[in-house]
């Protein structure tokens, strides 16, 4: 074929994001990370020759969108194009160059047709383990958090680095299973050449920059139209969330002008001692995220879509921790950023955002030991993710335990049980947890954990809105705030490693969403539907909303 | 089963009900439409009429076999029973949870599927078992007394029981059931120990929670259907097809209906299955395209692939996770958006989108002329010369290509700039690649290369698409068997006896006790095959084995076939062996030095299939004669070519066209591209084969 028509192209695009569901599916089929298979805690992606992000797949972590785009200007400025040869495949897990933390690794593979460079495909994964105090918020530098390898190559011409091979399966505990995911990550990249050759044999051209301008082009000028759709104007939101060793401010200012959009995190706090720092990376990601579903959801992802969101964060800030910073559990502060910026564009889109939701995911790690030491009862780690309730919406209320705006899902129960030697007495709706609105905000969860026999356990606590509850929208109350605690009622920390002896019962409460609009305008049968199903109380009824 | 001569095979769709009637001078079909008020109607009037055509008594029938999608319409439409939901304290919000994530990432307006039980009819008991099937808190009798009370109070229909863990130790689900059967003898109950005893609490939940909702509905219909039949003189026995792809009682159906949920679909598959033997063809895609959607399935070795769960009743755009997980046996089918009625837009990038919106038959397609107003696939297809307006549905439905021609131009041609017959070949190529995109997904999540598959394509629309899809696919073959338009009828006369008995049971490898698992499996065998001779007593079966494994600390579990035998604990060292296998053939390799385990047992006994009548193959032979020449637009080569159109009555065994070719039926159209040639077979089939010199 000579000229492909715009029809051409559009079936191009179409099949271009087929072939990258198809990268992301090999991924999440081969890998090994419970992250990765059950959460969807991964992504893929095709890129032109100049690093520009053409396609890329949908899946369960909007963390990965910006962030992957940005990084393979990382490896094309790093290794340089003139010495990427067929059949390299290029690594890194640089939290700064990568997608925010050393538990994800990125591979590149350069795509050549006929000889000549054309193109890259690119994927990111979280691994089961990078050595070092593993997934948690106490290390104090990155260099606690486990091993970092630099933007380099893992395979040249096909022949994978043996020194490379090795160093890893001495530093990570788990070198089979890291290792495996390496490989799934260079074999799902791998699958989408395949796809890629073959849909330009299909339409007999030799390069896709013809394609790729195509793409951005059009992506482009649809996202700009939709923000031109937005009031123009400056507006600034502020949010406080419970961070670790000191609350977190965060501050956004949007500026929009005509078809153009910045967002500035000036103002927001420093840098935290601990693991929940983000890289610059990951704050754009979500906010990227956050202002794309809102204003121009229908757009795929690629460069020409992501590219018009100015998003900028000053170095130092926790939304742009600076080396050596820890930041492991940068997903706490990187999943509460959608609702900071959210809150600013709401000043300038009325009635199409949400309250503010619960948003930080509580993962729970648990490192089950025998209480015995002596005893031979083996060691067993079972990871746990679990969601409270989102914001409501202008028309609908929120959603009760569901993720936002991470897209993860929960693992079974029993499944969870057969893994580790606890027992899970209780995961349901945490009722009265949804803040009070015209729309109400989604309910947390209640979870009740206990060790079995013979067993203690460990558990790192990654919680947050356990002090700062998700705040209504227009009139609407706040969701409630979560709890971190034991059954009986002692306190327990919000953040950090902490033990649950046998016979003690881990409680979890997990916030609830804020309500939209004044909590009287709420229609009283929806009231006395909620009253029904249990999800709040009549006395709450009767406080919140004035119903009898 | 082919002990008996006189059968009758009945389909009942959304549109139609299919009667399929095999006797001693052939086959008989016909379709009448469907009786939603009393569908048991529509199936005597098929009866009769297919009866009449054969020249048969009513009472010279010997076998009634019957297939449904009424039991997935009540529950997409939540016609069901009053029903309560009895669960262990902690859990009652299992079913509204589901896995707390979005199936959709950018709507922030996303609303979730409601669960059949509200959460006030959710109700708990307090007892837990733990994952061994050991009691970590007993059922106290007087808990049970006041549930039965509780239950009693709330006039319900039907009740479902579901407990933690149930799977691995049944005495809780048992206590509840008995002192509610001993309370309430009339009310229905179902139990997921029984309905569906695996691991993981949401599509364990789920199931015996569908069952119980349509269960009083279904066996009242059931009942009536036995009785009219019987009023009518068809004394025969009436055999249900399970979503599995077998046969069970009806009385079995009547007991456990969740088995149907896919009874229709599983038929089709079953009908390209026994084309795939007959032609002696080992990898085969089936490929069913109707007016509102699109649906494929494996076919290996002659067997419809199958798997233990799947998703009923989407609500969203046909997307994953917007319907209910249910784990039951099912014949594993892609179903996407994609019909002739399928409707196509413009969206905010000006890019052409077709479906899952869909005109359905009313109003229809805009050249149907019946006040449809959007552009649909049968419009462009139209518009493009693959089909002809004076001969379509033979005649009966003329079409109006200026209706189809104002409905592109005033919808997709005015912001795009188009011409009409660029936007028409626009949306034919979109749902064409939609189509191709699930099915090489589905093949890939199989671990499969499509391009070593042959299409089966079936259904109305699939004979106009299905080359182009191979031409998109890589496939080399496509086969497109006769009487296609009651497929599914047929292939339920061909379907063997069969029940998939399951159980969840935990171990690992390395720790493998042989006597349990044998005692389990004694278990199952024994289900199953009361099942099975409850229709086919004496017959020949057979029986297949499946372990769910995975290395520990996985988070799903891959198939892996096994022999069905007496296993020693020394056998660990087989069953790590298949389950290599099985991972390398899914992921292209294995991982050393890590432990593996087994969650689920399935077996699956049926009666052994007759040995088919091999078809006549014909890959080459003398020109047939064209009807006359016509054009259409050939997407591949991106312009309108001069085409034969060839009656395939023509098509006798060994004739054979070269494409670009059309060839016409009364029920549908096949399209011959220029790359592909069509020789008729000794069955009555279409064999399409991509020309050895096509690029």
């Amino acid at each position: 074929m000579s000229t492909p028509s715009s029809i051409d192209f559009q079936i191009m695009w179409n099949r271009l994001i087929a072939v990258v569901e198809e990268q992301a599916t090999t991924l999440i089929r081969t890998a090994f990370s419970t992250s990765v298979r059950e959460a969807g805690d991964l992504s893929a992606g095709l890129f032109d020759r100049q690093g520009r992000m053409i396609a890329q797949a949908v899946t369960g972590t909007p963390g990965h969108v910006n962030a992957m785009a940005e990084s393979v200007t990382h490896f094309v400025a790093e290794i340089g194009a003139q010495d990427m040869f067929e059949r390299d495949v290029l690594i890194t897990n640089d939290p700064w160059l990568g997608t925010g933390h050393l538990h994800d690794i990125t591979i590149v593979s350069p795509v050549f047709r006929k000889g000549t460079h054309i193109g890259y495909f690119a994927c990111t994964a979280h691994v089961v383990d990078i050595g070092g105090r593993g997934f948690g918020p106490d290390g104090n530098e990155v260099y606690e958090e486990g091993l970092l390898i630099p933007i380099m190559k893992f395979a040249e011409r096909g022949q994978v680095s043996k020194d490379l091979l090795r160093l890893i399966r001495a530093n990570v505990r788990t070198p089979d299973q890291t290792v495996g995911d390496i490989y799934s990550l260079a074999a799902c990249n791998e699958a989408g050449d395949r796809r890629l050759q073959a849909m330009l044999d299909e339409f007999g051209i030799d390069n896709i920059d013809d394609l790729s301008d195509f793409i951005i082009d059009t992506s482009r000028k649809a996202t700009h139209e939709a923000i031109s759709k937005v009031a123009d104007g400056s507006f600034t939101h502020t949010m406080q969330v419970d961070g670790y060793d000191a609350p977190v401010h965060m501050e956004v200012r949007l500026d929009i002008k005509r078809d153009t959009l910045l967002a500035d995190f000036a103002g927001t706090s420093g840098m935290s001692k601990f693991g929940v720092n983000c890289p610059e990376v990951y704050t754009r990601a979500y906010a990227c995220y956050g202002l794309k579903c809102a204003i121009a959801p229908q757009v795929p992802n690629n460069t020409g879509s992501l590219e018009p969101f100015q998003i900028t964060a000053p170095e130092g800030c926790i939304l742009a921790a600076k080396r050596p910073a820890p930041v492991s559990v940068r997903h706490v502060m990187g999943h509460l950023v959608p609702d900071v910026v959210l809150g600013a564009l709401h000043k300038a889109m009325p009635e199409t955002v949400p309250a503010e939701g619960s948003s930080a995911l509580w993962n729970i790690q648990i490192s089950a030991r025998a209480s015995d030491p002596a005893s031979d009862l083996p060691n067993r780690e079972v990871l746990m993710f679990n969601s409270g309730g989102t914001g409501a919406r202008p028309a609908h209320d929120g959603l009760s335990a569901t993720a936002f705006p991470s897209g993860v899902s929960t693992m079974s129960v029993e499944a969870t049980e057969h893994v580790g030697p606890i027992t899970v007495w209780r995961k349901d709706l945490r009722a009265g947890s949804g803040g009070a609105g015209t729309l109400r905000g989604g309910l947390g969860q209640t979870i009740e954990i206990e060790p079995r026999e013979g067993y203690d356990f460990y558990f790192n606590a990654m919680f947050d809105r356990v002090h700062n509850a998700a705040r209504g929208r227009d009139g609407g109350n706040p969701g409630a705030l979560g709890r971190v605690e034991l059954s009986d009622g002692t306190a327990l920390r919000s953040k950090g490693r902490q033990l649950i002896k046998n016979g003690q019962r881990l409680r979890l409460s997990l916030p609830g969403g804020g309500g939209y609009g004044a909590p009287s305008n709420r229609d009283k049968s929806q009231v006395a539907a909620d009253i029904a199903a249990g999800l709040i109380t009549p006395e709450q009824a009767k406080s919140d909303y004035g119903y009898e | 089963m082919t002990n008996f001569k006189t059968r009758v095979g009945v389909d009942i769709g959304g549109t139609f009900t299919d009667v399929a009637l095999a006797h001693a001078g052939g086959l008989s079909t016909c379709k009448v439409l469907t009786n939603y008020a009393q569908p048991e109607q529509a199936i005597l009037d098929g009866i009769q009429l297919a009866a009449d055509q054969a020249g048969i008594d009513l009472g010279a029938i010997e076998q009634v076999i019957h297939g449904t999608t009424l039991v997935t319409n009540a529950l997409i439409e939540r016609r069901g029973a009053k029903l309560a939901f009895i669960t262990t304290e902690g859990f009652r919000d299992v079913i509204e949870m589901r896995s707390e994530n979005r199936f959709e990432q950018y709507d922030l307006n996303l609303t979730l599927p409601i669960p059949l039980v509200a959460r006030q009819h959710r109700l708990t008991l307090n007892e837990r078992m733990g994952p061994s099937g050991e009691v970590l808190l007993p059922l106290d009798r007087d808990e049970v007394e006041q549930m039965v009370q509780t239950i009693t109070a709330g006039d319900y229909d039907a009740v479902a029981i579901g407990l933690i863990h149930s799977y691995a130790n049944d005495a809780h689900e048992v206590q509840m059931a008995e002192a509610l059967r001993a309370a309430e003898p009339d009310l229905s109950i179902s139990i997921s120990s029984v309905i569906s005893p695996q691991m993981r609490e949401l599509p364990r939940f789920n199931t015996v929670i569908a069952n119980a909702y349509v269960q009083p509905q279904v066996a009242d219909y059931l009942g009536r259907l036995v009785q009219r039949l019987k009023d009518a003189g068809v004394g025969a026995p009436v055999f249900m097809l399970h979503s599995g792809g077998g046969l069970m009682s009806v009385e079995d159906a009547a007991e456990q209906p969740v088995r149907l949920l896919e009874s229709g679909p599983a038929g089709g598959a079953i009908f390209a299955a026994d084309y795939a033997r007959a032609h002696g063809l080992g990898k085969v895609l089936s490929f069913d395209m109707g007016g509102t959607t699109a649906k494929m399935c494996l076919i290996e070795d002659g067997a419809p692939k199958t798997a233990n769960m799947f998703e009923v009743a989407r609500t969203y755009r046909f997307k994953k996770g917007s319907g209910m997980t249910v784990s039951t046996p099912v014949v594993e089918m892609v179903e996407i958006g994609a019909g002739g009625g399928s409707i196509a837009s413009i969206d905010a990038m000006g890019r052409i989108q077709v479906g899952p919106k869909s005109a359905a038959s009313e109003p229809g397609p805009a050249c149907y002329g019946r006040g449809g107003q959007e552009p649909t696939v049968t419009d462009s297809n139209l518009l493009l010369g693959r089909l002809d307006p004076e001969n379509f549905a033979g005649g009966a439905i003329p079409l109006h290509p200026d209706a189809s021609d104002k409905a592109v131009a005033s919808r997709l041609t005015e912001t795009t700039g188009l011409s009409v017959q660029d936007a028409a070949f626009g949306v034919t190529e979109m749902v064409d690649e939609n189509m191709a995109n699930a099915a090489r997904v589905h093949t890939v999540e199989n671990g499969r290369d499509i391009e070593h598959f042959t299409m089966i394509g079936f259904g109305g629309g699939a004979p106009l698409h299905a080359c182009r899809l191979c031409e998109k696919l890589g496939i080399k073959a496509l086969l497109i068997p006769p009487g296609a338009g009651v497929g599914s009828a047929i292939g339920f006369l061909k379907a063997p006896f069969s029940y998939e008995a399951s159980r969840g049971m935990f171990q690992r490898l390395a720790a493998l006790d042989a006597s349990a698992v044998n005692a389990m499996l004694q278990e199952l065998e024994g289900e199953a095959r009361a099942f099975v001779d409850a229709g086919a007593k004496g017959q020949e079966t057979e029986t297949k084995l499946t372990a769910f494994m995975r290395y520990s600390g996985q988070g799903w579990e891959i198939p892996v076939p096994l022999p069905h035998k007496v296993f020693e604990e020394s056998d660990s060292t087989l069953i790590l062996a298949a389950f290599e296998d099985a991972y390398r053939a899914l992921f292209g390799r294995t991982i050393d030095g890590l432990a593996c385990e087994i969650t689920n047992w399935s077996l699956i006994v049926s009666t052994v299939l007759p040995a088919v009548a091999r078809a006549e193959r014909h890959s080459n032979g003398a020109g047939a004669n064209a009807l006359r020449s016509r054009t259409f637009y050939d997407a591949a080569k991106r312009k309108t070519v001069e085409a034969q159109e060839v009656a395939r009555e023509a098509l006798t065994p060994g004739m054979t066209i070269d494409g670009p070719a059309i060839v016409v039926e009364r029920e549908t159209t096949t399209i011959v591209t220029s790359a592909y040639k069509v020789i008729g077979q000794g069955d009555g089939s279409l064999l399409l084969l991509r020309k050895e010199d096509a690029p």
